[in-house]
């Protein structure tokens, strides 16, 4: 049945006890002009199919769990209209370049590991004079605008999706981890860059980035991860033209 | 942990087929090649200068080929698709800041096409002296 007022899914269906890889599984549901991805989905669960399996909790673009892969696209399925689609069908897969679990439940765990190796907290001055628990850190909307925007990220994982160096080379520590380092590197409450210079410049750091774009143009919070690793590179490469030709002191 | 049976899709080797952009930019890194080429011409010629009239002479011969000349607009469009792609994306790389204000993407690529311009009329003054 295909009418004007519903609209085919495609999804991608995997059950890790029975089946040896992934296969399509059609659903056709309503087509509403408020209805999302995510609404299509639930729809599928709670009236058709009771055995998908997807992720989502917040259906409002804050927190970061309904990633998949829409047509081909990293897209937060929440914030994505059927009616867009229209008249279909939607092709709907679990986020690319991850492990899938089952259906469209990808394995962050990689990710997960990944994120404290950056240090994504604020870092003290090491005399600690910094860091007396009666001090307000005071900071002007200029030195909250340096950070701001990588700070809105939610780990929603598209910009991985997205990433096709991430797709070849797993161990390439990824778009929003340094995009989660710049964020804390530009905070002027922060000490830590030497600290995440050491995990940034290394062969899975910014350098296996080859600046394909793809990570900004795909995130739904407008963190532009691709500038923080270009800036990166630039910060890494002074460091070490610093490092070899000022005396320790003077670094 | 329980152990997880995942599966993970290869990438097919024609991934970047898949997408203009990532098109635009296995191109732009193909452009390297082209770069190195016209290193390549340019040591050839100023050696040539540097031998004699005569291997000047068949420096020209030579570089009048067909074939050359079509490496060369072939190796042209693509330095001209790196210079282009790099200096849209250079903004995103450098972030200027002077004191509290954010210098706009337009103003950085203004200055480098400029840039370009004025090395680009040197070299042509530099040539037709
Ligand atoms: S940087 Fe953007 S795309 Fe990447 S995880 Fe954060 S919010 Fe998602
Ligand atoms: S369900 Fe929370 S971001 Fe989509």
């Amino acid at each position: 049945m295909t009418s004007a007022d519903s609209i085919q899914l495609r999804v991608s269906r995997y059950r890790p006890d029975t089946d040896a890889g992934p296969h399509w599984q059609e659903y056709e549901v309503p087509l509403r002009k408020e209805w999302t991805v995510l609404d299509g989905l639930n729809h599928v669960k709670n009236e058709v199919d009771t055995t998908l399996s997807f992720r989502w909790s917040c259906r409002m673009g804050i927190c970061g769990s309904c990633g998949m892969n829409i047509e081909g696209e990293p897209k937060l399925t929440c914030a994505t209209f059927l009616s867009d689609y229209a008249p279909g069908p939607v092709t709907i897969e679990p986020l690319a370049n991850f492990p899938v679990i089952r259906d469209l439940v990808v394995d962050l765990s990689d990710f997960m590991a990944k994120l404290p190796r950056v240090k994504p907290w604020i870092i003290g001055a090491e005399d600690h004079s910094q860091v007396e628990p009666d001090v307000e850190f005071l900071q002007t909307p200029g030195q909250l605008d340096a950070y701001r925007q990588f700070s809105m990220c939610i780990n929603c994982m598209l910009c991985y999706a997205a990433c096709p160096v991430y797709g070849l080379d797993p161990e390439f520590i990824g778009p929003a981890a340094i995009a989660l380092a710049e964020r804390y590197d530009l905070d002027s409450r922060d000490h830590g860059t030497s600290q995440r210079l050491d995990v940034l410049g290394a062969h899975d750091g910014v350098w296996a980035c080859t600046f394909v774009g793809e990570c900004t143009k795909v995130c739904p919070k407008h963190v532009d991860p691709a500038s923080a690793i270009q800036r990166y590179k630039l910060k890494t490469a002074l460091h070490t033209v610093k490092a070899f030709l000022l005396p320790r002191g003077a670094r | 942990m329980t152990d997880l049976r995942t599966y993970k899709p290869r990438i097919s080797t024609w991934w970047w087929t898949r997408k203009r952009s990532y098109t635009v930019f296995v191109l732009r890194e193909l452009s390297s090649v082209f770069i190195a080429w016209f290193v390549v011409y340019l040591i050839l010629f100023v050696y040539a200068v540097g031998q004699s009239e005569t291997a000047y002479r068949n420096f020209l011969d030579w570089a009048s080929a067909p074939w050359v000349i079509a490496l060369n607009v072939l190796a042209l469009l693509f330095v001209l698709l790196h210079t282009v792609t790099w200096f849209s994306l250079t903004p995103q790389a450098m972030v200027v800041r002077i004191d509290d204000w954010k210098v706009p993407a337009f103003h950085i690529l203004a200055g480098q096409y400029t840039g370009l311009v004025v090395v680009s009329l040197f070299v042509l003054w530099l040539v037709t002296l």
